[in-house]
């Protein structure tokens, strides 16, 4: 039976040729404009860690001074060098990591290269475990390298292809901003989008090629880049090995709780934290903590841009047009096919046949639609890619966004045809015959 | 024009009608909240900076290795620079208006007790910046060469708490002035930032933007008697006449590599290039809304088209008896032209609630202002215009019915 209405839909589309090409570009524009803004913002607020982001945390405690405090304010968004230090020794939390992002000069041996700058993240041993970053070759360093300033350093894939041709790099030397570092291990592709772990160097598309040990950074003078807020007669420091003063924040600290009942005793270790720290002094305000999880600070920091919200929702009101279109052409186009289906009637065929006959019609349309949408779809990611922000080369279709466009474009067209295919299934037949 | 028989006609496809007063509802209620947002992206990229955009050009430089006596190596660094063809000022300043990346800003306060900052100001460091930015003095001076300090020694003098060196003169822009001392002259007036420190006004500027966060106020901006080096992360600004720029720009950089090779080039670029980068996204922004635009009033035309047609070719065999009975080929006409513009005023009612809605949701969710008033009435006779001249093709055809369809069968 399908096969006829097939048959039916084919011929009557084709009686029409103009409307038909007019419904199905409707579809097609409104189904290409919605996936490409849709798979953008998929893209932008997907987790960047699946199945590790509800053990991560971010931990918030408030350091400033009681100058100009209001009531119930949000705790700074980064920790002091001190704090951060004092959290990390602490080992209350089952991995923890502190880490500020920098810039640094590398001088490979080679004088086939001159030396380059790469994005560099200065952090402590447990990031690679808590992120669960994946090594090519190696292993990251240790707790204890860490306190001892090691010269060692993980590379990316990227940078052992760009300076060793891809070869086991592990244990030979690095020269960066005059000092040679041992490089310990070679990470695999990582591209955590958004960059959630540090917000302030820019979201997107943001990606360190060096990680080496804060504490030996620190004492290096490496250039650190990123933010920092002050209070006090703070001062952000700048490039050139004066980092920002001690009533200032500007380091990122992350760690990993296991479970709910984990989480909530840290959150009481970071209220005694402050407590503790203002009893001795450095702290003035009441204890002020926060503890959210990745998921909750990336919803908090708002990092998807509010453009491409709107672009999302502008979409969904041009598909909502294209689609009204539709129903609109639809139903005068099967209404006036009024003295066809009486016949059909007539001869015998139920409502029910009549209403299936109608919505294959509209699913072919839905079909079409559909693909060219997709089509379209693909055109315009094409060309978010091609544009300057920094999410742009992020913009892929995904097998999962790829079923949506499907889903979508044919039950949109089915929901359109739903309204004209009853209304017009619902014709009596003889009145229908005798007016003709 | 009798409306009696349109309406009765309509009654009878009251869905279809209801759907097209939708279309159109629709329509003008995203193509109004549309063109107000073009309107506010092209007035953030037409913002002034106050600076002398098409004669600067810009240079960063990061040195690789650790770097020698950075003030030394800026003195001989500007030397250089000054000595090329065609350069008229250079300085070295930590930040530029309407440009990505850090900015340096600071919380102002109108006295040493207050407890809250007034405002965020964009700090602004460099021995130079007035004459090399080209900023216009309205009132004041600029600051004299013994005023300065060098950025290093005003870091330490913090850290020690060693306040008596410190600057303590300062240049404001217009715009700060007349919202920190509204009313009053604000030469000689005196702000505090960190814990207290005092800086006394010698100069108002009349424009200077800030480089980023530009809800904090564009031109909320401070000139500070700073002295700044390329170790500091600042860069070289040359202000040279705009034919110029991209012969000085090449021998600045070559002049910079001749003097340490031992340097990477991280900006390179005229003023104009940084401005165009810092507003790429309201560029975009704005091309994609007249695209969505364009392409709505195009679907919905489409529809009007294709829907009048429709009732046109279903209405062959009326069109064909009024015309025996007497109507002209204009009463036709306007007969389908006035069931249009019935149908399109509905749909401008309800799409004007609409975008009115839509404003009120923009307002609350992306910082936009309210809808202004002529957005109105001029939404409503463009939607008008185009309702006409969708509906007038299927109006002529149905015009040129003969009336002797009325005597054959359908």
């Amino acid at each position: 039976m399908f096969g006829y209405y097939l048959h039916l839909a084919w011929h009557s589309l084709r009686r029409n040729r103009v409307l038909t090409a007019l419904m199905v570009l409707a579809i097609a524009v409104g189904i290409g404009a919605a996936m490409t803004t849709f798979t953008v913002l998929h893209v932008l607020s997907g987790d960047p860690l699946p199945g590790r982001s509800g053990e991560l945390y971010y931990p918030q405690i408030d350091p400033q001074d009681a100058r100009g405090m209001m009531p119930g304010p949000m705790p700074p968004e980064q920790v002091t060098l001190i704090d951060g230090m004092n959290l990390l020794r602490a080992k209350r939390a089952d991995r923890q990591a502190l880490m500020a992002g920098g810039t640094v000069p590398i001088q490979p041996d080679a004088s086939s290269f001159d030396p380059f700058y790469v994005e560099a993240r200065y952090t402590t041993a447990d990031f690679f475990a808590m992120f669960g970053a994946p090594f090519l070759y190696g292993h990251g360093w240790s707790g204890a390298d860490d306190e001892a300033h090691a010269r060692d350093v993980v590379i990316t894939r990227q940078l052992d292809d760009k300076l060793f041709s891809g070869a086991d790099s592990v244990g030979r030397a690095l020269r960066i901003k005059d000092t040679t570092f041992r490089i310990a291990g070679v990470l695999d592709d990582w591209h955590p989008n958004p960059h959630f772990y540090d917000l302030t160097t820019g979201a997107y598309n943001y990606y360190e090629q060096v990680f080496l040990p804060l504490q030996t950074a620190l004492e290096l003078h490496f250039d650190k880049n990123g933010s920092n807020d002050c209070w006090g007669n703070g001062t952000g420091g700048m490039q050139g090995g004066a980092y920002p003063s001690a009533t200032c924040v500007w380091l990122q600290f992350w760690v990993q709780l296991d479970s709910p009942a984990k989480a909530a005793a840290y959150r009481q270790f970071l209220v005694r934290y402050s407590e503790e720290q203002k009893a001795l002094g450095r702290f003035q305000r009441a204890p002020n903590v926060r503890l959210r999880n990745l998921t909750q600070w990336l919803d908090y920091n708002g990092v998807v841009p509010g453009d491409v919200r709107l672009q999302a929702w502008m979409a969904f009101g041009f598909l909502l047009v294209c689609l009204v279109n539709t129903v609109g052409l639809m139903l005068a186009k099967f209404l006036r096919r009024a003295g066809e289906l009486s016949v059909r009637r007539a001869l015998g065929a139920s409502r029910r046949a009549l209403f299936a006959q109608l919505l294959t019609e509209s699913g072919v349309i839905g079909i079409a639609g559909g693909s060219a949408g997709l089509l379209l779809a693909l055109f315009g990611l094409w060309m978010v890619r091609h544009r300057t922000s920094d999410y742009a080369a992020l913009a892929h279709l995904d097998p999962a966004m790829l079923l949506v466009t499907f889903a979508l474009a044919t039950g949109a067209s089915l929901l359109a045809g739903v309204l004209p295919a009853w209304r017009a299934c619902n014709v009596a037949p003889a009145l229908q015959l005798k007016s003709n | 024009m009798e409306l009696r028989p349109i309406l009765s006609t309509l009654r009878r496809h009251k869905i279809t009608a209801w759907l097209l007063v939708l279309e159109i509802a629709l329509t003008c209620a995203i193509v109004c909240n549309a063109v107000f947002m073009i309107g506010q992206r092209l007035e953030r990229m037409d913002l002034p900076s106050g600076i002398a955009e098409h004669e600067l050009v810009q240079i960063g430089l990061g040195h690789i290795g650790n770097s020698p006596d950075a003030i030394a190596q800026s003195q001989t660094d500007l030397a250089a620079l000054r000595q090329i063809p065609g350069v008229q000022q250079v300085a070295v300043i930590n930040q530029l208006p309407f440009s990505n990346g850090g900015s340096s800003n600071s919380g102002i306060r109108l006295s040493p007790e207050q407890q809250q900052d007034t405002l965020e100001a964009s700090t602004y460091y460099g021995e130079g910046v007035l004459p090399t930015l080209g900023l216009h003095l309205l009132e004041g001076r600029d600051f004299r060469h013994d005023e300065y300090a060098d950025f290093g020694t005003v870091i330490a003098d913090l850290r020690n708490g060693d306040l008596k060196n410190l600057p303590s003169t300062i240049i404001v822009t217009r715009a700060l002035a007349e919202r920190l001392w509204p009313g009053k002259d604000a030469l000689g007036q005196t702000l505090y930032v960190g814990k207290g420190l005092p800086f006394r006004v010698i100069g108002v500027v009349a424009d200077l933007a800030r480089p980023n966060n530009l809800n904090w106020g564009v031109g909320y901006s401070t000139v500070w008697p700073i002295r700044m080096t390329v170790a500091d992360g600042s860069s070289y600004v040359i202000r040279t006449a705009p034919q110029d720029r991209d012969a000085v720009l090449k021998a600045a950089v070559a002049a910079l590599k001749q003097l340490d090779p031992n340097r990477v080039v991280l900006v390179k670029r005229t003023y104009d290039e940084a401005r165009h980068a810092f507003f790429a996204n309201d560029r975009a922004m704005a091309g994609i809304l007249v695209g969505v635009i364009v392409a709505l009033l195009t679907v919905t035309v489409l529809g009007i088209v294709g829907l009048a047609s429709f009732w046109v070719g279903q209405r062959r065999r009326t069109i064909g008896v009024r015309r025996a009975l007497g109507a002209t080929r204009g009463d036709i006409l306007r007969y389908f032209q006035t069931e249009n513009f019935l149908l399109a005023s509905f749909g401008i009612v309800l799409g004007m609630a609409l975008a009115y809605g839509i404003n009120l949701f923009l307002m609350m969710h992306y910082e936009l202002p309210r809808l202004p008033g002529i957005y109105f009435p001029v939404g409503a006779l463009v939607l008008w215009a185009i309702g006409q001249l969708a509906v007038l093709g299927p109006a002529l055809r149905a015009a040129a019915v003969p009336p002797v369809v009325a005597t054959r069968a359908v």
